[in-house]
């Protein structure tokens, strides 16, 4: 047995805890959780049944964690987990799985299974089985700071920009904010508009903020790779900025994996509990909206839908939060079939989108919000999330689809009512 | 032995040794995948994992997504060969009888012919999950030999009670013999197969709920 095919399995050992061992336990192969996965759905290919992804896990945790498994281990008589077959599987695991989640709430005995894959990813990586694309990008994070590369100096070029285009400054490193704003690669390097947006809101509102230049880039591979000590690692340079500025919140980006990493991994990531509060920012201008502090005075007639970001929603609770906003300023919003909780992914999330590997397959599987999008009339997408965004263009262009997307902050940024008639600090 | 000496083995020894691998071994693998545990999260939970765990135990029994024709299928399948055998089991009145002199209480019984209707839906539902768990390409990619295994170990109690009922094929005391004996079989195999899910389902489903509970996220 090679040492890294040893350190995979010694990795698989570790992720087993009592829900795993319950989940496993529990499954009588009934085949729901096919139906409720875009990448059978829009291939029939059976391989791609979620519970199937876990095979090589579901294995070790029956040779080490069940009476029979470890007798039949001890005789001989079962089937070891090899280095062919996790290469085999890393396909499954990797380019076949967005960490949706919808698995998880379509399986009848409760199997939260995208819980698993996020976790047999652990074992992959430590075997060596991680897709080529996601490792370059979880490397550029760690080494350079983003996984698309922005560093330092293209934040503070976007910000220079933004200032002159609305007349504010944006606080850097202002130490005792209450918010610390964190923004995605993606953010940063294309969808640049948010800066300006979250600027303009914030002055009307009135609300004490910052953005750190040690701290400003949340997007983590290290969650998508599977590697806790590189997600680690990513989530603790936003904890050290927060505790060196002192704030009080840190404003996740509308970014899906960065809020999943910092608001609910985060803390057993860096294995402690944050000093500060975690907020994500359509959360925030949901509160700031409900307390009054946040006013459009303008609506978009356009017909428009919203994508609901996975990690946002399903598997972080957002569900009403964005929708009150679109409520603000989209008088014409039509929702999707499945929407909310329900929602199908963009097909791109939990690293597929690094993984170019991965393209032909996520390109079937768009043809899921292809069809979505084929039932209602809108000719704008809205989303919160800018990797959702990507994905959603990508996959409209690839079907040449005339839709537009936009991110709802900035959305709203378009519509707030003239900033002398807003609360300003 | 002979055939009465045997029943009487069956119905009194064979029946309590079932009984005792029963109780202990789903009691070990239960308490088993409950001291595994899980690390506490440190996050700050933004609702309550009781109420999650608990609600999603209860309510997964109930609300599933939209459906396919295939999904539809095992699941209207799946709720009436469940459903037929806890009608048999519990609601007969032999069943009955059996479980006032073990435990001092019982309930009142359904009638024979709910209870004819109940086992027959629910061996029927049995076969054909049996025919498409062959057919279907996902159930067959999943299935290994306990799939067929514990199929069988659930059929045989079912068909035997029927045929005991009726005392079709063989006499009374071969079928009672064979019944109970079947019976027994299920009970030994529960703990250590994919049965055991009778029970680590709700551990399952707790486990599930909770993590979304935590979160705040109301399913």
């Amino acid at each position: 047995m090679s040492t890294s095919l040893q350190r995979g399995i010694a990795s698989f050992v570790g992720q087993i805890d009592g829900p795993i061992a319950s989940f496993f336990t529990s499954c009588v192969h009934c085949g729901l959780c096919a139906d409720s996965c875009l990448f059978y759905t829009e291939t029939q290919d059976p391989k791609y049944t979620p519970i199937h992804k876990l095979e090589p896990l579901r294995r070790v945790w029956q040779q080490e964690y069940t009476f029979w498994g470890k007798l039949m281990k001890k005789a001989g008589l079962s089937k070891p987990v090899t280095d062919e077959e996790l290469a085999e599987w890393e396909p499954l695991v990797y380019d076949s799985c967005t960490l949706c989640g919808r698995c998880s709430l379509a399986c009848p005995v409760g199997n939260d299974i995208v819980y698993m894959v996020r976790k047999m990813r652990e074992g992959m990586v430590a075997s060596g089985h991680a897709p080529e694309g996601l490792k370059g990008a979880t490397q550029r994070a760690i080494e350079l700071g983003s996984p698309m590369g922005v560093n330092i100096n293209t934040l503070r070029a976007q910000i220079k920009h933004a200032e002159k285009e609305t007349g504010l400054t944006v606080p850097m490193d202002v130490e005792g904010a209450d918010y610390m704003m964190v923004l995605s690669s993606a953010e940063v390097a294309e969808y640049n508009d948010i800066i300006g947006a979250v600027t303009r809101i914030f002055h009307q509102a009135g609300v004490s903020w910052t953005i750190a230049s040690d701290g400003f880039e949340g997007t983590n591979s290290g969650i998508q790779i599977g590697s806790s000590d590189l997600a680690a690692e990513l989530v603790g340079r936003i904890v050290r900025a927060a505790e060196r500025l002192k704030v009080k919140y840190v404003i996740s980006p509308e970014c899906g994996h960065a809020y999943t990493a910092l608001r609910w991994e985060g803390p057993n990531l860096i294995g402690r509990p944050y000093p500060f509060k975690v907020i994500h920012i359509i959360e925030l201008l949901d509160q700031l909206r409900s307390e009054g502090r946040l006013k459009t005075d303008s609506v978009d007639e356009t017909r428009m839908t919203f994508h609901d970001p996975c990690q946002m929603v399903r598997r972080g609770g957002m569900v009403e939060q964005p929708r009150n906003l679109l409520h603000m300023v989209a008088p014409n919003f039509v929702e999707m079939s499945d929407p909310g909780l329900q929602n199908w992914c963009c097909g791109g999330g939990g690293g597929v989108s690094a993984n170019e590997r991965a393209n032909p397959l996520r390109t079937r599987a768009f043809n899921r919000k292809k069809a979505q999008l084929d039932e209602i009339d809108a000719t704008t997408i809205v989303s919160a999330c800018s990797n959702c965004r990507t994905m959603l263009l990508d996959g409209l262009e690839h079907n040449h689809m005339p839709h537009e997307v936009v991110g709802l902050t900035e959305l709203i940024a378009e519509h707030l009512a003239d900033d002398k008639e807003g609360k300003a600090p | 032995m002979d055939a009465q000496e045997l029943l009487i083995w069956v119905r009194g020894a064979g029946l309590q040794i079932a009984a005792a691998v029963f109780v202990l071994g789903m009691s070990y693998r239960m308490l088993h995948l409950l001291l595994i545990g899980r690390k506490k999260s440190l996050a700050e939970a933004r609702g309550s994992e009781w109420a999650g765990g608990l609600r999603t135990m209860w309510q997964r029994s109930f609300v599933l997504p939209k459906l396919s024709p295939r999904g539809r299928f095992t699941v209207v399948a799946g709720y009436l060969f469940h459903l037929g055998f806890f009608v048999t089991l519990f609601f007969l009145s032999q069943h009955i009888a059996l479980f006032r002199a073990v435990f001092g209480f019982g309930w009142p019984a359904l009638p024979r012919g709910v209870i004819d209707i109940a086992a027959v839906l629910s061996l029927g539902a049995m076969v054909a999950l049996l025919a498409h768990r062959l057919v279907d390409p996902v159930k067959r990619l999943l299935s290994d030999y306990q799939d067929y295994l514990t199929w069988a170990l659930s059929f045989l109690p079912l068909l035997t009670g029927f045929m005991l009922l009726r005392e079709i094929a063989f006499e009374y005391v071969t079928l009672l013999t064979l019944h109970i004996a079947s019976v027994e079989l299920l009970l030994i195999a529960a703990p250590f197969t994919k049965l055991a899910h009778m029970f680590s389902t709700f551990i399952s489903r707790w486990y599930n709920g909770a993590v979304m509970g935590f979160k705040g996220i109301r399913t």
